[in-house]
């Protein structure tokens, strides 16, 4: 939702990324402040995911220009787990499975540490059992994920509730949620999309990355950006994710092109 | 090349003086058991690397330590030990600098209540037991080529001894702890365990200092499975980190019966442990497993040999090393499959983890097979942690060190969750935890 006069929680001027020497980011600007929920759209390969690695840290991204503020700090200072611990916090498009790693010890350590960061009080294994399951129920996960090594052998959708699972513990300032309606039926689309929902307050924000109109049902944006060939090249409300749905992203494109021509 | 068999023959006829501490057996057998080895020690000389089963482990410094085993043992309260004591059910043999140490030790009969069950030491049992004993003892553990286990056998004497009658299944497990308390010694361990037919038994050889000193552990273990007798076998060696340790264990199994075991190397400056698994008899099956988790500049040497000789065998190996610092881990495992081993079923796993640019690892597995409708699979990898499971964990606020840790913690776990006896396993998980935190 927007609010007047709320903070700007991320900044985003002109930035650009390579991967192995290529060029994806091209030049992105994003303002997200406390609050809203943005949508960003577009093609496979129109670097939606690159963005996304490159806000959370991962090291096979380079960074060669531009700047991103994330609460007035310089986001680049910080490494990956002092994103996540100041609350940043990314659902992988294609979460990592890590056979031999139990989930509940995965979850309870992750837990911690962003709590003990925070200055709050961490919770036992008896106190994280508790806590856990009452998070699990509302995305309607079985409490058998907790024994299972983290999503070893998860199908695609359980993996994206597990995603959401780490969300709803860690409380994140800014989440971004890549591609999380994909391998989610309808029901479990209505499910997650129910816990995305129930995090969201005035005080935090989700960019929600998606290529299909779908999820915006449930979880409604109050900003849809189009990307293509990594940058931002048209902004608006709710209405565009569903002028995509109808006509495509060729439109979109052609309209740039020709603003950028005139 | 003379040289040095000169200066090793010196270094064996010198251990072998230590001999003149043991009582001779009432046991005619028993005597030129131990006459016949130290005759072969005369013969042999200590293995260097231009042999090829010691190709890259370089023992030369264990010739250096003219070590005898313990003139005065040690005596120890309880309470010293009992951190190493295996809660809650088990029956215990304690060896203090390889002496048996009855205080320590449970009494059977008595506790297992099955008074035909024989859980004991060696030495105070072999008249009583002559006749079960004769056709094992020695027999297994070739010592005819193999230098270390023929000065074991030289010195054959204190030791554990389980016998496990027909059809019976020990409800505990047979815990065997050998505590190293003094520095500059040797110690001569052994173990003869006797499976007899539809037995059952889980028995952990255990090896652990309350030192930090030098010293050298050479430990035989021979074990006998009878028709449908199953053995769990865990061996953990977690000796002092300037300690050698050179085991051999020869394992021969009759038909239908199952052997499965779980040796994991932690300690050690210099280990090796030679595993020899028989499948003599028609549908035996076997598991091998081991985890050798060292670092500094530790090296941890297993050889196994899965030798299928009659038809229908299975047998399967996961091996796992994980090597920090400038730490050495060797693995070489044959898998034998003889002429008449027909519909053999062998799966073989070598799995690597280097922890730092200096560590090193030699992996070699060795398929001899001579029986054409046999199925064999082996693979090996060596690799890195996963960057991008580090930077999925990093994503989630730990730090690069927790993260790292957690994950070669898995990478061991896997290995250590096979151990069917709980408290052994915790206690296990939790040494690996900390091993995999210190650096
Ligand atoms: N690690 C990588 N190595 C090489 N190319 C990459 C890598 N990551 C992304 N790319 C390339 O960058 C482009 C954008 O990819 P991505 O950000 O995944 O797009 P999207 O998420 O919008 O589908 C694609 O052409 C892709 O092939
Ligand atoms: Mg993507």
């Amino acid at each position: 939702m927007i609010y007047q006069n709320s903070k700007p929680l991320l900044e985003v001027r002109g930035l650009r990324a390579t991967v192995n020497g290529i060029e994806i980011l091209k030049g992105i600007d994003l303002t997200v402040r406390s609050g809203e929920v943005h949508a960003i759209m577009g093609t496979n390969g129109s670097g939606k995911s690159t963005f996304a690695k490159v806000l959370a840290g991962h090291s096979a991204y380079e960074v060669t220009g531009g700047t991103v503020m994330f609460e007035g700090k310089n986001l680049f200072e910080l490494a990956p787990e002092e994103r996540a611990r100041a609350g940043v916090f990314l659902a992988f498009q294609y979460p990592i499975e890590i056979p031999g790693v139990a989930n509940n010890q995965f979850l309870r350590l992750t837990y911690n540490t962003v709590q003990a960061q925070r200055g709050k009080d961490e919770l036992d294994p008896l106190e994280f059992d508790d806590f856990v399951r009452e998070k699990m129920k509302m995305l309607e996960m079985s409490p058998d994920f907790l024994d299972r090594s983290v999503n070893a052998g998860f199908s695609g959708g359980e993996k994206k509730r597990n995603e959401i699972l780490q969300m709803a513990l860690l409380e994140p300032r800014l989440a971004i949620l890549d591609e999380t309606d994909s391998g989610l039926d309808i029901d479990a689309l209505r499910i997650v999309a129910n816990g995305v929902n129930q995090l969201a307050t005035k005080d935090n924000a989700i960019i929600l990355v998606t290529h299909y109109q779908r999820l915006l049902n449930y979880i409604v944006p109050d900003y849809v950006h189009v990307m293509e060939s990594g940058r931002i090249i048209k902004t608006g409300g709710k209405q565009l994710a569903l002028d995509l749905e109808t006509h495509g992203y060729d439109w979109v494109s052609i309209e740039q092109r020709a603003a950028a021509g005139a | 090349m003379s040289m040095s068999v000169a200066t090793t023959s010196g270094y064996l006829e010198n251990l072998l003086q230590g001999r003149s501490q043991l009582p001779a057996s009432p046991l005619a057998w028993f005597n030129r058991l131990r006459a016949d080895a130290v005759e072969r020690v005369g013969m042999l000389r200590v293995p260097t690397t231009r042999d090829e089963e010691w190709r890259f482990t370089d023992i030369s410094l264990l010739t250096t330590l003219q070590f005898q085993p313990v003139h005065t043992t040690s005596h120890l309260q309880a309470a010293e030990v009992e951190h190493f004591y295996l809660e809650p059910a088990t029956i215990r043999l304690v060896f203090i600098d390889g002496v048996y140490a009855p205080q320590l030790s449970t009494q059977v009969p008595g506790v297992a209540g099955d008074s035909d069950i024989v859980i004991t030491n060696l030495s105070a049992a072999v008249s009583a037991h002559a006749t079960t004993l004769e056709p094992h003892l020695g027999r297994h553990a070739e010592f005819r080529n193999n230098v270390f286990t023929a000065i074991n056998t030289a010195f054959l004497h204190d030791g554990a001894l389980i016998i496990v009658p027909r059809n019976v299944a020990v409800d505990v497990p047979v815990h065997l702890l050998f505590i190293a308390t003094q520095k500059e010694v040797a110690s001569y361990p052994r173990c003869l365990l006797i499976a007899e037919s539809g037995s059952a038994v889980t028995v952990i050889e255990d090896y652990v200092a309350l030192q930090q000193g030098v010293y050298v552990t050479n430990a035989v273990a021979e074990i006998a499975l009878a028709d449908n007798a199953r053995v769990n076998h865990i061996r953990v060696q977690r000796d002092s980190g300037q300690a050698f340790h050179i085991a051999d264990c020869a394992v021969s199994l009759a038909q239908a019966s199952r052997y499965q075991s779980t040796s994991i190397a932690l300690g050690a400056r210099i280990s090796r442990y030679n595993l020899n698994v028989q499948l003599a008899g028609e549908g035996a099956e076997c598991t091998v497993d081991g985890l050798a988790l060292i670092a500094e500049r530790q090296l941890a040497d297993t050889h196994t040999c899965i030798d299928h000789i009659k038809p229908h065998g299975t047998s399967r190996q996961l091996h796992k090393c994980i090597v920090d610092g400038a730490a050495h881990a060797v693995f070489n495992g044959k898998i034998m499959v003889r002429p008449g081993a027909q519909l053999t079923d062998s799966a073989q796993s070598s799995r690597n983890l280097l922890l730092s640019g200096r560590a090193h690892i030699d992996t070699k597995p060795q398929l001899e097979i001579f029986a054409d409708d046999v199925k064999c699979a082996h693979g090996a990898t060596v690799g890195q942690l996963d960057s991008e499971e580090v930077f999925y964990l990093k994503s989630r606020g730990l730090s690069e060190m927790t993260a790292r840790n957690l994950l070669t913690y898995a990478f061991g776990a896997e290995i250590i969750e096979r151990i069917p006896v709980a408290s052994l396993k915790h206690q296990l998980e939790q040494t690996v935890l900390e091993q995999t935190q210190r650096n």
